[in-house]
């Protein structure tokens, strides 16, 4: 790890997280690199501001209004009570006052409130309304690449006004006024011309599926496979490419090929759609999201499978869980030709899509896999609730299904549990820091400070019950917490999935 | 008919024009601007009596708001309790004769009066006190708690030191909901509360009391968890899947 370039926040002595005083422009030097020319013509950005950039703000701002209840209510609800003030962990981490939900949303409200209301028509500095200028936008590239949009503030607003929802307004305005992020840029690129968000070809996953196969096989003596592209397969995986040959992620994929060999299932990956996660989420561009989401339709097509299972992936889950249905039709009760096509095929006894959870926690239910719990007994294990998953999505048949169920399965497979502070975790889960479009060297500062929280939480367990492993179900936690728990001083060995813990304690029979 | 008569009669219907016609917009504008995502902040209801039974907890109780801030729900509640009581008594001067239990709530009415001001006073403070709202509050944040706080004392001054000829307000009262005219009593009071009250109505559908309406419309509340089962279309997403074929 090189050394930080900014001062690393300390740990607290609890699992709390003092509220600091607002220091006005503390993180205003965070800014996240600009997309280049290629990547943004690729997407149907201009790359740059051109003379008309005022023009196309309004325009985009207008259509959005029109496009979304969503911002078109949470722009007029907001009363400034302040409740939020307080909720998000980039302002904890920052004590920036642009960081505060309602201060983010402010950065559009007043925009809104200067072009499309009348009283900031006539008396703009009666009700905050401020001119559009080129200090307006780099704010909002500023700190709308400061928020990953993970809905905590949602939970605690009394309106339910998701500033994730004006995050995405903002950074589609602004990829289409020509201020893209490189980041998000450049992997909506990759899973668009490869087919995932690392650019990995085909042939080259290929190669990491063999590797990965004969090493487990070289661990357990049993030859679980990997299969890809297999037509007739009964369930297509669709799994963060991250999985396929980042530590620790590829330890969860092991996992689950295990369960998937275990339950003598039918499974296969695809090299079309090798990616669960979807940044058109992040940019809040619907058609990009959908374009991203159809390859996953056309592989289940392809393939012919009967059903499909997502693995361990936040946001991914929320737009597979959530979205997919609208936007791919994977799901049921469509009765339009569209979907009608893909519905009439998948096995109507499970759900569709199924999260890798529920489907692990079924076979546990149902007695078919076998653990030996002592196997993970170095380990004293808590789990972190990913924001996407804890609230924009459910697993199982109950609300709050997505907290209980991978809990469940960590107490399957380890004897050593213990909970986070109950303010944090559940529906209040803090947010690894680095979601929603922020994964990205050029915020580590943003990533390092915004983990704080997380961090006092987690250090509170370490300290007073031993903890030593934190089990994620995410993609970009997973990336996030293995670059940022050394700043905190915690090895990044205790970092992993859910089905990291799985693959440890599972009991695999000779073929 | 005095001059001061006819403009208060004037006021009124102008006010009530505005409340009632830029509300009903508003709902017209909310609710044909399309949902096209499922975003209910989970965990949610997954069937529509559930969600009606968490906006009633939302609305009845501010759940969210006392899971995130006890001070502001303190405040807020007897702010918008205090106020509901007291439009609830000032019932009484629109009808002859007067509901049983509109007679029955005047004296908790009064009462809700102290309350609401305590409410308003306690968010007010807010304002100065607390450095993140003092950051966020605008003008108007400051204006509308004024105007409310205005509104709630000058009405208490007719209630608790020196009260105005009720008879003849009541007439007056009337007169507007049935369109037959009579003088208003000119007490300075009264004046101003009911000055207040009509500005109050007149600015309801262009700031944010669109609250009001707005937590009815807000998707991460009143969506059902559904989307595996159901498939949510908006029409301008659905003329994307004919491209597909």
């Amino acid at each position: 790890m090189a050394a930080a370039q900014f001062e690393v926040p300390k740990l607290s002595d609890t699992a709390y997280t003092t509220v600091p005083k607002i220091q006005e422009g503390s993180m205003a030097h965070v800014k996240t690199f600009p997309a280049v020319k290629a990547s943004q013509e690729f997407l149907g950005y201009p790359f740059e501001l051109a003379d008309d950039w005022k023009e196309r703000v309004i325009e985009r701002m207008g259509q959005s209004l029109k496009k979304y209840r969503s911002l078109r209510v949470f722009m007029d609800a907001c009363v400034h009570c302040g409740a939020c003030t307080d909720k998000c962990h980039y302002f904890l981490g920052t004590a920036d006052p642009k960081n505060m939900p309602v201060a983010r949303q402010d950065l559009m409200r007043k925009i809104y409130r200067r072009y499309f209301t009348l009283p900031g028509k006539i008396a703009p500095w009666l009700v905050g309304a401020e001119d559009l200028t080129k200090d307006t936008l780099n704010d909002w590239f500023t700190y709308y690449h400061q928020c990953s949009e993970c809905r905590r503030c949602s939970v605690y607003c009394p309106y339910g006004i998701d500033t994730a929802e004006i995050t995405m307004a903002g950074r589609e305005i602004l990829n289409y006024a020509g201020m893209g992020q490189k980041y998000s840029s450049e992997i909506l690129n990759k899973v668009q011309k490869i087919g995932n968000n690392l650019g990995l070809p085909g042939p080259a996953l290929e190669d990491t599926l063999l590797g990965l196969e004969e090493d487990i096989e070289a661990d357990t003596g049993v030859a679980v496979k990997m299969p890809l592209n297999v037509k007739g397969a009964e369930i297509l995986l669709i799994t963060p490419s991250a999985d396929f040959f980042s530590e620790p992620h590829v330890e969860s994929l092991i996992g689950y090929a295990k369960v998937f060999h275990a339950a003598g299932a039918s499974w296969t990956l695809s090299s079309h759609a090798s990616e669960a996660g979807n940044f058109g989420l992040f940019n809040g561009n619907y058609e990009t999201m959908r374009t991203v989401a159809m390859r996953i339709r056309d592989a289940a097509l392809e393939l012919g499978v009967k059903r499909i299972i997502v693995g361990e992936c936040g946001h991914a889950w929320r737009v597979a869980y959530a979205f997919w249905n609208t936007l791919t039709g994977i799901g049921y009760g469509g009765n339009d030709p569209f979907s009608i096509e893909l519905q009439s095929k998948l096995d109507s006894r499970y759900k569709q899509p199924m999260h890798i959870c529920e489907y692990t926690w079924d076979l546990i239910q149902q007695g078919v896999l076998k653990f030996d719990k002592s196997l993970n007994d170095h380990r004293t294990v808590t789990f972190h609730d990913s924001c996407n998953v804890a609230r924009g999505s459910r697993m199982g048949d109950e609300p709050g299904g997505q907290f209980t169920i991978p809990r469940n399965i960590i107490r399957a497979v380890v004897n050593n549990y213990q909970d986070m502070a109950a303010e944090t975790i559940g529906e209040g889960t803090f947010c690894c820091g680095g979601g929603g479009g922020v994964l990205t060297d050029d915020l580590i500062e943003a990533r390092v400070k915004g983990a704080l929280p997380r961090m006092n939480a987690y250090n509170a367990v370490a300290q007073e019950n031993g903890v030593n492993f934190l089990a994620l179900i995410c993609a970009i936690c997973k990336a996030q917490f293995t670059k940022v728990v050394p700043y905190y001083g915690f090895d990044m060995s205790q970092v992993g999935g859910v089905h990291q813990l799985v693959s440890t304690a599972i009991k695999l029979e000779q073929d | 008919m005095s001059a001061l008569t006819v403009f208060y009669i004037g006021l009124y219907y102008v006010a009530a024009i505005i409340l009632i016609g830029g509300l009903a917009y508003r709902v017209y504008e909310y609710a044909s601007t399309p949902a096209p995502l499922n975003i209910p902040t989970t965990p949610a209801p997954i069937t529509k009596l559930g969600v009606r039974f968490r906006m009633f907890r939302e609305i009845a109780f501010f759940e969210s708001l006392f899971k995130s801030n006890k001070w502001i729900w303190v405040f807020g509640y007897l702010f918008h309790v205090g106020l509901a009581l007291v439009l609830l008594r000032h019932i009484r001067y629109f009808q002859e004769p007067v509901w049983f239990w509109v007679e029955l709530i005047q004296p908790f009415g009064m009462y809700a009066s102290l309350a609401m001001i305590a409410g308003l006073a306690g968010l007010w403070a807010r304002r100065f006190l607390v450095d993140r709202v003092r950051y966020i509050s605008t003008p108007s944040d400051h204006l509308i708690l004024v105007l409310l706080i205005a509104i709630g004392l000058s009405g208490m001054t007719m209630t608790f030191v020196a009260h105005t000829d009720i008879i003849a307000l009541k007439t007056f009262a009337l007169g507007l909901v049935t369109f037959d005219w009579h003088p208003l009593p000119s007490d300075g009071p009264l004046l101003v509360h009911l000055f207040l009250v009509a500005l109050l109505m007149i600015i309801f559908p262009i700031s944010k009391l669109l609250h009001v309406p707005g937590v009815f419309f807000s998707p991460t509340r009143n969506q059902v968890d559904n989307p595996r089962e159901r498939r949510h279309l908006a029409p301008w997403a659905a003329a994307l899947d004919k491209d597909n074929g």
